[in-house]
Parts: C-alpha cells; structure tokens; sequence
C-alpha cells in the first residue's frame, strides 16, 4: 500500500495485564472508538509507528507525482492534460493534508523530507516503475488509486484523530483519479487495435505490481497485529488484496482485457477468485531501492528541493522584511 | 538561514451564511501566501467563498487535562435546555 511494512516496535502484542495504567486506559479508548487526538495520552510505539505510516503515505503521494508528470507534456489531447494535471494537483494536496497530519505527532515537515530524502524514509513499492506509454497513465489511475482507495476508505476510521480526516479529505477526491484512469482505458480499448494492445501491454506490466502494493502474505506481516490493534490498521494485507481482485476483474472484463495470472479463476465455494502469487523477492528487491526507478525518483525528488530552496528562502526573507515595518507600526 | 515557513491554520466558509470552519493547516512563509496555497490545497472543486488563515502559533487550546473543570460544570445544568420543561398538551406554539 502507500505505507508498506510499518515497523511498530513491537515483536508481539502485549495483553492488557502487561500494559500500565495510562497505556491500558489508551487501548480500552481505542477498542471503544474514540480518537485519539494529538495532546491525548499514546505510547511512543503508537507515535512512531503512526509517524512512519503517515509519513510513508504522504510520500508516497509526492513520489506518485513523477511516473504521471512524465506523460503531462506527451498527453494525447488538451483535455486529457487538463485532467492530468488536475490529477496530480490533487496527489501534491494529498501529501500536504498527510504531511500536516504527521506533523500533530511532533515531527517538522522539514525532518520528514530529509528522511526521504537521505532514503531514511521510504514510499510506496509501486512508483519504482516506469510509465512507458500513455495507457499506463490510464493503468495507474484504474489499478493504483483503485487499490489505494481500497486502503484509505477503511483509514477514514482509524483512531488517530487527524489521519482519519486526512484520509476523509483524500477519498473525496480519488474516485475521479480511478475515474479518469479507467476512461482513458476505456477509449483505448474501444480505438485501434494498436491502441487496445498498448492497453494490453499497459495492463501486463502493472498487474503484478500492483498486486504487491498490498504488502506480503499475512503470514509474514509481523508488525499487522499491533497496527491492527491499535486501530492504525483495519484490515490484513491479504484481505485487502482479495478484495482488489474481486472489483478488479469484471472491470478487465468489460474492457475485453485480459489479466496477466494464469491461476486467475472463480472459486464458486469461497464466493471469490483464486489468484497466483506475484514474485515477492521483486517486491523486496524494490523495497530495498534496487528497482526499475528507485534510483531515478530520488535524485528528481533531491534535485527539486535543492533547486527550489534559494526560492524559499528568499520568500522567508521577504515576509520578514515586511513583517518588520508593522511590528514598529504596532509598538 | 532556515527556510522552515511557519504553520497556519486555514478556515474556510463554505458558503454565504455560514461560519468559516477549520479545514487543515498548511505551510507558508506569510499571510498572503498563506492564502494562496490555502486557496489551491483547499479550495480546488469551489469548497469556499472566503478563507482565513491564522498562525498556529497564534492559537490558545484547551488542554485534554483540563476537560473535567471545563466541562463537567454544564453537565448539572440540564435546566438550561427546553426539553427540561414539560409542556402541557393543551398548549400551543411554545
Ligand atoms: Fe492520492
Ligand atoms: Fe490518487
């Protein structure tokens, strides 16, 4: 997902007679469904999982800017760069609601974007690939924001406070990204059959990644149970994943695309469809930086606020030059 | 020199007749940028007819801590609610 293997501190879960008093008092909050707000009693473990996790997200979302801004100039009419750039307004929105979010928890913005920045910090597996065609601009918008609405509706009701209604703000506006990106499929798919097979090609390199946004089997999560708990997580990767496919496969079927996984099926019993598994060293390969991009992104992020911070400095210096003039008004 | 811009708290009224009311905060190195990035974070699909901002610096709360001597008081006070007093039903238009 946008946040992927959240390290929680924790190897297991504690039971109630291993926590103290305020930490006991915390959880019973939690299980009855009042926010957590930011000058409330938490654990540090809380605090620091839930700046990892929203940090990551928030990442994830100015990262997520690049792989479509590449097409932003190449796009096949005005109208589909207007929505384009709209789009990816909405994503640079979306890391600023998450950054503001994480900064309730006593991080500075600044320290957030020096983690990403030395590579401390990480973001999501799935903008380490490239988009090579305009039918991925369609792919990502059907499948990555289809899979990271799946995410973030759940998130609207986690315990802390001002994740949750970041995460609010943030469903408003991505149904039109999952949107936009099944159009531009859909009137691929309905041109030329050159078009439909880009359409084809875009859908085969973005399934399986896709699929790894989830995180791993549930089985090797072990940091789900504590995030689970404390209600910063409220559903299993697997459940998540499952749920993805389901929605995703008649979508595919509409547009007479195929999906890349020949263990694809529908299991009648389960009231499901049976998947394959994607390749999980790849995943661990692109979490650990040796992905098609990861290099690439980094640097473009780097570059930018380094190109970009004479510019802010100068902005602070002009506030403050004007600022002086009306405190010596008001004394 | 730091290039960290201070925090501001953006409120929006949503539409005429209505109390602004908090909608997120944002960085800015003045009001008047302030407004404008408050203008394109928060306001992209016509969520608002006026914005203010307001350094969070600037802003007192209340402390969690202090809930019960705030708040208990009114609890006591149900007599300050309408409700409180029975109607006969042979009365009309109070
Ligand atoms: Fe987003
Ligand atoms: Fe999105």
């Amino acid at each position: 997902m946008y946040a992927q293997m959240v390290d929680t501190g924790a190897k297991r879960v504690r039971a109630a007679e291993e926590m103290d008093a305020d930490e006991r008092a915390f959880q019973e909050r939690i299980d009855r469904g009042v926010k957590i707000e930011p000058k409330d009693f938490m654990p540090e473990h809380y605090r620091k999982t839930l700046i990892r996790q929203i940090s990551q997200h928030a990442h994830s979302e100015i990262v997520g800017q690049l792989p479509e801004g590449n097409w932003v100039t190449r796009a096949p009419t005005l109208k589909r760069k207007a929505i384009l750039l709209a789009k990816i307004q909405d994503e640079a929105g979306h890391g600023l609601y998450l950054y503001s979010a994480a900064e309730t928890l006593g991080i500075s913005r600044d320290q957030m974007l020096a983690d990403l920045h030395s590579g401390k910090a990480k973001y999501s597996s799935i903008f380490n690939y490239p988009t090579l065609s305009w039918a991925d601009i369609g792919a990502i918008g059907w499948l990555v924001d289809g899979a990271a609405i799946m995410n973030q509706i759940p998130l609207c009701r986690c315990s802390f406070g001002p994740y949750a209604r970041a995460m609010t703000r943030v469903c408003k506006e991505e149904s039109f990204h999952q949107r936009q990106g099944y159009d531009i499929m859909i009137a691929l798919c309905r041109g030329t059959p050159e078009q439909k097979a880009m359409a084809q090609d875009a859908l085969n390199r973005w399934w399986w990644p896709v699929v790894m946004m989830f995180g791993p089997p549930d089985e090797q999560s072990v940091h789900s149970a504590q995030s689970a708990q404390w209600k910063i997580k409220l559903f299993s990767n697997d459940e998540l994943r499952q749920r993805f496919v389901d929605q995703t496969v008649p979508q595919a079927e509409y547009l007479g695309l195929s999906i890349p996984d020949q263990a694809l099926k529908w299991n009648a019993q389960r009231g499901h469809y049976d998947f394959g598994q994607p390749d999980w060293n790849e995943f661990f390969e692109v979490i650990k930086g040796n992905g098609p991009c990861n290099r690439d992104r980094l640097a473009t992020r780097v570059k930018a606020a380094a190109d970009g911070a004479w510019f802010r400095e100068a902005l602070v210096a002009h506030a403050a030059k004007h600022q002086a003039p009306q405190a010596q008004k008001a004394a | 020199m730091s290039s960290e811009w201070p925090l501001w708290e953006v409120f929006i009224r949503s539409q005429h007749g209505l109390a602004h009311k908090h909608v997120g905060s944002l960085h800015a190195p003045d009001a008047e940028m302030a407004v404008n990035n408050a203008r394109d974070v928060y306001t992209r699909r016509n969520e608002g007819v006026s914005i203010w901002v307001v350094r969070s610096a600037d802003i007192t709360a209340s402390s969690p801590g202090d809930k019960a001597p705030l708040f208990d008081p009114a609890r006591s006070k149900v007599y300050r609610h309408p409700t409180f007093f029975p109607m006969p039903e042979e009365v009309k238009n109070i």
